[in-house]
């Protein structure tokens, strides 16, 4: 080789230098096959965090997916995620890290306002496309909870039919139910209260109107309990809405008020 | 790390079969030619990162998109390496200008530790010379070294990245090399000398001595 005698060529030779080692993970996500609350599930996961959930008859058939969604190779990973574990058996995503690149401004979020439920509780659709800036884009809202990339994590199971129907859900109707039965939300008693006509109840000891499932409606008692169909009506008999819910008339500030 | 420029590519063979796991392959054997590359051509750590990574992932896209046949019969290194140049060269274009600055290619932290620390360090003297040196050449010129010199590409396989006759590889080689030692020779600080813009015709050169060592 010339180089050992050319101390040019040997100095171009010396300049080669081996990769960095995380390289590949910040281009392929790695696959995990983990336990849901509803069946296990897979999961991929980027440098970045958790990029996508499903579940899957297969391994090949979720790379499949996630190839089609995210045009990156899929590789089996050594451990699942640090905190995906926790995260899916107590239905809050705590320190589970996400990664939620290539969302739409607006999917983006709609799945952030989603992320507040706290888990028992619903939200109407239009209460979501509202925290997302967008009070009357109440079907694109519901396309991107129907998009959304890492189900469970981002609990879109928990946006409901303002009537307490379930709805739509990424992984079907039935499980989205059964999840929220597991999470104790009252969805049989959304849907009477709506069915009779009552979107919101109202406490006159707070002199606060809640959404029907908030943990705060929950709590009052019969004898101090007001239904409302709508918070229009409540607003107008002197309550205030709940901090912890956030009902807002529409037209109404959109994010939680102060004080 | 050569591969001869006859029979199947053992990567291609792996991809064809399995996309995903073949990749995985393809990484490990081409990385470090990759980022070596886009290091001494770029001159920048993190954007030599970047670049490697998004020549990888346009990599899997385009493989993506191909049947099997097609990805068979690939040779893989000087694949990977032309759309290595094509995604510098789209953001060469898309960075209003490129900065001309001094690039030594120096990782983030750079640790000498235990015996060889000393040696190291002069080593790595060297190369933060060379490499302020190389991003003086014209595009063409170093792009041509580093492949044929760091890469450690044969000189058809460098013709075959640059797209162009062997002869005319050979050419941008000796010319860049021949500027190396006259910027050598020079002892020139890379501060005092002027961008050359790469205006040289894509002809063939005589041959100079360069090419008889080899």
């Amino acid at each position: 080789m010339t180089s050992d005698h050319d101390p040019l060529l040997a100095g171009l030779a010396a300049m080669a230098v081996p990769a960095p080692g995380r390289l590949l993970d910040t281009v392929a996500g790695r696959w995990t096959r983990v336990p849901g609350p509803a069946g296990d599930v897979y999961a991929a996961a980027t440098d970045l965090g958790v990029a996508y959930l499903r579940t899957a008859g297969s391994a090949e058939e979720f790379a499949g997916l996630f190839r089609a969604r995210f045009g990156r190779p899929l590789l089996p990973a050594a451990r699942p995620p640090a905190g995906l574990l926790t995260a899916l058996r107590t239905g809050r995503a705590g320190r589970v890290r996400l990664d939620l690149r290539g969302l739409t401004p607006f999917a983006a979020s709609v799945l952030a306002a989603a992320a507040t439920i706290p888990r028992g509780e619903t939200r109407p659709y239009g209460w979501i496309a509202r925290q997302a800036g967008r009070p009357r884009a109440v079907r694109a809202a519901a396309s991107a909870l129907a998009a959304n990339p890492v189900p469970l994590l981002i609990p879109c199971h928990r946006i409901v039919q303002a009537d307490g129907v379930a709805g739509g859900y990424v992984f079907g109707t039935p499980r989205k139910e059964a999840l929220l039965r597991l999470e104790g939300a009252n969805l049989d008693e959304v849907r009477d209260l709506a069915a009779a006509g009552t979107r919101y109840l109202a406490s006159d000891t707070t002199g606060v109107v809640c959404f029907p499932s908030c943990r705060n409606a929950r709590r009052i008692t019969p004898a101090h309990r007001h239904g409302f169909a709508s918070l229009a009506a409540a607003d107008r008999s002197g309550f205030r809405p709940c901090r912890h819910c956030m009902p807002v008339l529409p037209g109404g500030p959109l994010r939680k008020q102060s004080a | 790390m050569d591969q001869t420029a006859t029979g199947p590519d053992r990567i291609a063979v792996e991809l064809a079969a399995d996309l995903d796991a073949g990749f995985a392959a393809l990484f490990e054997a081409h990385q470090n030619v990759l980022f070596s590359t886009a290091l001494r051509i770029c001159g920048r750590w993190a954007d030599a990162e970047d670049l490697t990574a998004a020549a990888f992932l346009r990599a899997f896209r385009a493989l993506s998109g191909y049947d099997r046949e097609r990805i068979a019969g690939l040779r893989t290194r000087p694949w990977l390496l032309t759309i290595l140049l094509n995604a510098w060269r789209n953001q060469v274009r898309t960075a209003a200008r490129r900065p001309r600055e001094v690039l030594d290619g120096e990782p983030p932290e750079l640790e000498a530790r235990g015996a060889s620390a000393e040696a190291q360090a002069e080593r790595h003297e060297t190369s933060r010379e060379l490499a302020a040196l190389l991003g003086l050449l014209p595009d063409r010129q170093r792009v041509a070294v580093v492949l044929r010199y760091v890469a450690d590409l044969p000189i058809a396989e460098v013709a075959s990245v640059l797209g162009c006759p062997p002869g005319t590889a050979k050419s941008h080689v000796s010319r860049g090399l021949r500027r190396l030692r006259e910027l050598q020779a020079a002892q020139v600080r890379p501060d005092d000398v002027a961008p050359q813009t790469d205006e040289e015709p894509d002809d063939l050169a005589p041959q100079t001595d360069e090419e008889k060592v080899r």
